[in-house]
């Protein structure tokens, strides 16, 4: 779609370099072999190799996606200013990578569980910009009918299981996910993710432990982000080295704000759980926001910090340069295409800025399945007990 | 309006006789009484007086499988009909059985369930039966096995999480609440969570304060949750397989003295309504309120109460969230009397929660305060005779009937 877009708009441009690539690649899947930024670093494991085989195409969608997720982050910053969005909101500019790279090599059936920084995975999942925004502003379209929040995004049947707000209680709850798998005998894997924050909650070593125990298909995926709110990770654990705290379990660390490092790994990492159960996957990446939109991100680290990281590392620029060296596409077009994004993220805002809020008897549904909320019984299991406004 | 009570005979029971007056049990502050009310009286059976542990189900619900079976439960015991005797852990091994034969989906995870068999002998046998798989022996670690018996319960299978003592659970009590109890809200109607949670807790062979919780108080609060406990074999084994083929997140709660209570229960299969309450014994003149334990007490105490003249009404509650106020309203409004014996402690149990919805449903209906016995607000001691007073006794359940049906 981006591609067609792309070949569209091509006509006329003058390009300095070769034209050996035709401008039809929209089903152009060239093979290309990009090597990582980083070689990994393997704790009780053999690491992958730092070439990624990738094609043409899949680089111009990373390119898109991840430009659409950080469009779409950016947005609910502006929202969240707005008073639109109320409550907490994490925001996921600068991981968009891992993001990227998860979805590249695995399949709906493979199960993803994250904590509350979860808006551009469920995006990754399947999810539309519309659900996302109206979930965000309380809606009644959102993913979770307005009820969830910014925090709860689910999509069952792309085996997204959500958008927590206690951290590190997705991770057993992952692990339960994976021996699910393995209990009906799916030939699939949970990436269950959690912060480095996260890192250092007990439930997560006895979750690793039951899952090393039954050999089940999880494969833990830390994002650390170097700080667990305000505190940094040096200041929060005795060991940062979060791929080598599973101790019997192997870990790999990876460059998180490398799309292709964290394809690589999530690759070679669902090999590994289907054969031999769990591993750590540890991703070294960044957010530009704070912590949540109440949190400035500036008290507890410098400007030059972020700033640098976004100059040096961050992964839409590197994707981008991927393009463009590998000429695909000129920066006129990438430039059209965030253009084009950007109306795509605006018309879903003003969607869903339309949209209704939820019905007030939507306040009783679904909290049991039988359909015990929609009225609150009297005693005599006729009489309505509750007189909804 | 004729209400004959036929209490034991003897001079005992005229003497009782002779100082109750029912004109008395109308409290002269309460004056819009529904004339209804007086033309309903009726006269009570001489069974009620043999206080035994027969439960006589008012089957009016719909949902109530195999009613048949049931109501033929109060011959059981004169005839050598069908059913078989066995204790209350036999009955509860017996429902999960059946439950994970009839549905694969259905497995079993918690600490020593499976090759010892349970501390309890509950899940004795079935990891022989059903494999490791599905019997699941899990390390110490009740915040992650719990999280991982509702992550699966997420994707579909029906895990029934193992507490070996309720109290530990509360180190779940962040997967129980949060997850369990709200995801299903929260993910606006995706996932359904269809776990059973289950363990013993309550007062009782002195095992001392942190392994003689009733966590019931703590959990009632939670949505998106049912609470039952059972209390006899038979319940057991049918509030179990109800709980299991459930949707909803159910915790059942045992009682650590009472899985060796022996009964005879149905060959047949069948299931107890997870909402509903039992009658234990009709009555007339008051409202006993109970469940679990506290209900053998209650049931002695009505022995002596039946002997002295009054004429109880027992009700077990079994459902502890939601309450079955539509049984419990028609008892109320037929005896007009609530007495709630508890095991939770006083501050904040399932019987402060009871009284205060009895309150606001049929305040009009009450003719005295209703009044709720429970625990002591203490940590449980180890000294037997402390232990005892921390519960309350039989004597104390017959004063208060006494006291409130002056």
């Amino acid at each position: 779609m981006a591609l067609s877009r792309l070949t569209s708009r091509s006509n006329g441009i003058s390009r300095p370099l070769s034209t050996a690539f035709g401008r039809f690649i929209s089903t152009d899947t060239t093979p290309i072999t990009i090597e990582t930024s980083l070689p990994f670093t393997a704790h009780l494991c053999d690491p992958p190799s730092r070439s990624v085989e990738s094609s043409t195409q899949e680089l111009l969608d990373f390119f898109r996606t991840m430009a659409l997720m950080r469009r779409m982050e950016i947005a609910a910053d502006s929202l969240y200013k707005a008073k639109l969005i109320r409550g907490f909101c994490h925001l996921y500019d600068g991981q968009e990578a891992v993001a990227i790279g998860m979805e590249a090599v695995i399949t709906k059936k493979d199960a993803i569980i994250t904590a509350y920084r979860d808006h551009c995975i469920f995006l990754g999942r399947g999810g539309s910009l519309y659900e996302v925004f109206a979930e965000l502003m309380g809606r009644q379209d959102g993913c979770s009918k307005g009820k969830g929040g910014s925090m709860h995004f689910y999509k069952k049947d792309s085996s997204f299981y959500g958008g927590h707000g206690i951290v590190g209680a997705q991770v057993p709850l992952g692990c339960g996910i994976a021996f699910a798998q393995k209990y009906v005998k799916e030939e699939a894997v949970t990436f269950a993710m959690y912060g480095d924050g996260a890192a250092n909650q007990g439930q997560l070593f006895e979750a690793l432990n039951i899952s090393a125990l039954w050999d089940l298909p999880s494969i833990l995926v830390c994002e650390n982000n170097h700080y667990g709110m305000g505190t940094a990770e040096w200041r929060a654990a005795k060991s940062p080295s979060y791929y080598k705290r599973g101790d019997y379990v192997p870990g790999l660390k990876v460059d998180g704000m490398d799309a292709f490092a964290v394809k690589q790994a999530c690759k070679f990492a669902k090999e590994h759980a289907l054969k031999n159960g769990p591993i750590i996957l540890e991703m070294d990446t960044y957010r530009y926001h704070g912590h949540s939109m109440s949190d400035p991100g500036s008290t507890y680290r410098t400007r030059d910090e972020i700033s640098g990281v976004r100059q040096e590392r961050d992964p839409i620029e590197r994707i981008k340069k991927l393009v463009l060296s590998h000429d695909l596409a000129t920066e006129k077009e990438l430039k059209d295409m965030e253009k084009e994004i950007r109306k795509e993220v605006d018309d879903a805002i003003a969607k869903a800025k339309d949209c209704s809020m939820p019905e007030p008897s939507e306040l009783f549904t679904n909290v049991y399945v039988k359909g015990f909320g929609t009225k609150s019984f009297g005693a005599d299991r006729k009489e309505v007990k509750a007189a909804l406004p | 309006m004729a209400a004959r009570i036929h209490g034991g005979a003897g001079a005992g029971a005229a003497t009782a006789l002779s100082t109750f007056n029912p004109k008395k049990l109308v409290a002269p502050s309460r004056t819009n009484l529904p004339a209804a009310r007086s033309s309903k009286r009726y006269i009570v059976a001489a069974a009620g007086s043999d206080a035994s542990k027969k439960s006589l189900r008012v089957g009016h619900s719909q949902k109530l499988i195999a009613n048949a079976a049931v109501a033929t439960k109060a011959d059981t015991s004169a005839t050598t009909g069908t059913g078989h005797e066995l204790l209350l852990f036999e009955a509860l091994q017996e429902g999960l059985e059946e439950e994970m034969d009839r549905d694969p989906h259905v497995c079993v995870m918690g600490e020593d369930v499976g090759h010892y068999g349970g501390s309890y002998k509950v899940t004795k046998g079935l990891a022989d039966k059903f494999g490791d798989l599905r019997v699941l022996d899990t390390p110490i670690c009740e915040n992650a096995f719990t999280g991982m018996g509702i992550g699966a319960a997420m994707t579909g299978l029906r895990p029934v999480i193992e507490g070996m003592n309720m109290g530990f659970l509360l180190l779940a009590f962040n997967q129980i609440s949060n997850n369990c109890g709200m995801l299903h809200y929260t993910s606006g109607g995706q996932f359904t969570i269809p776990v059973v949670i289950r363990g013993p807790g309550g007062v009782g062979r002195q095992l001392g304060a942190e392994h003689s919780q009733r966590l019931e108080s703590y959990f009632q609060s939670i949505p998106g949750i049912q609470m039952v406990a059972c209390s006899t074999p038979y319940n057991a084994k049918g509030l179990m397989k109800a709980a299991i083929r459930s949707e909803n997140p159910v915790i059942l709660f045992e009682h650590v003295l009472l899985y060796n209570l022996k009964e005879k229960i149905p060959d047949e299969e069948y299931i107890c309504n997870l909402e509903e309450a039992e009658m234990v014994r009709p009555g007339e003149h008051i409202t006993i309120l109970t469940y679990s334990r506290m209900r053998y007490h209650v049931m002695q105490a009505a022995k002596t109460l039946v002997n002295k003249g009054y004429d109880p009404e027992v009700i077990d509650i079994r459902s502890l969230k939601p309450f079955d106020l539509y049984m419990i309203g028609n008892s109320v409004k037929k005896t007009h009397r609530v007495l709630i014996v508890e095991e939770c402690m006083r501050t904040g149990g399932i019987g402060a929660s009871l009284t205060a919805a009895i309150n606001e449903n049929f305040h009009d209906y009450l003719d005295a305060p209703v009044m709720c016995l429970s625990s002591q607000d203490v940590p449980t001691p180890y000294a037997g005779t402390l232990e005892e007073w921390t519960v309350v006794q039989p004597a104390q359940i017959v004063t208060a009937v006494e006291q409130l049906c002056q």
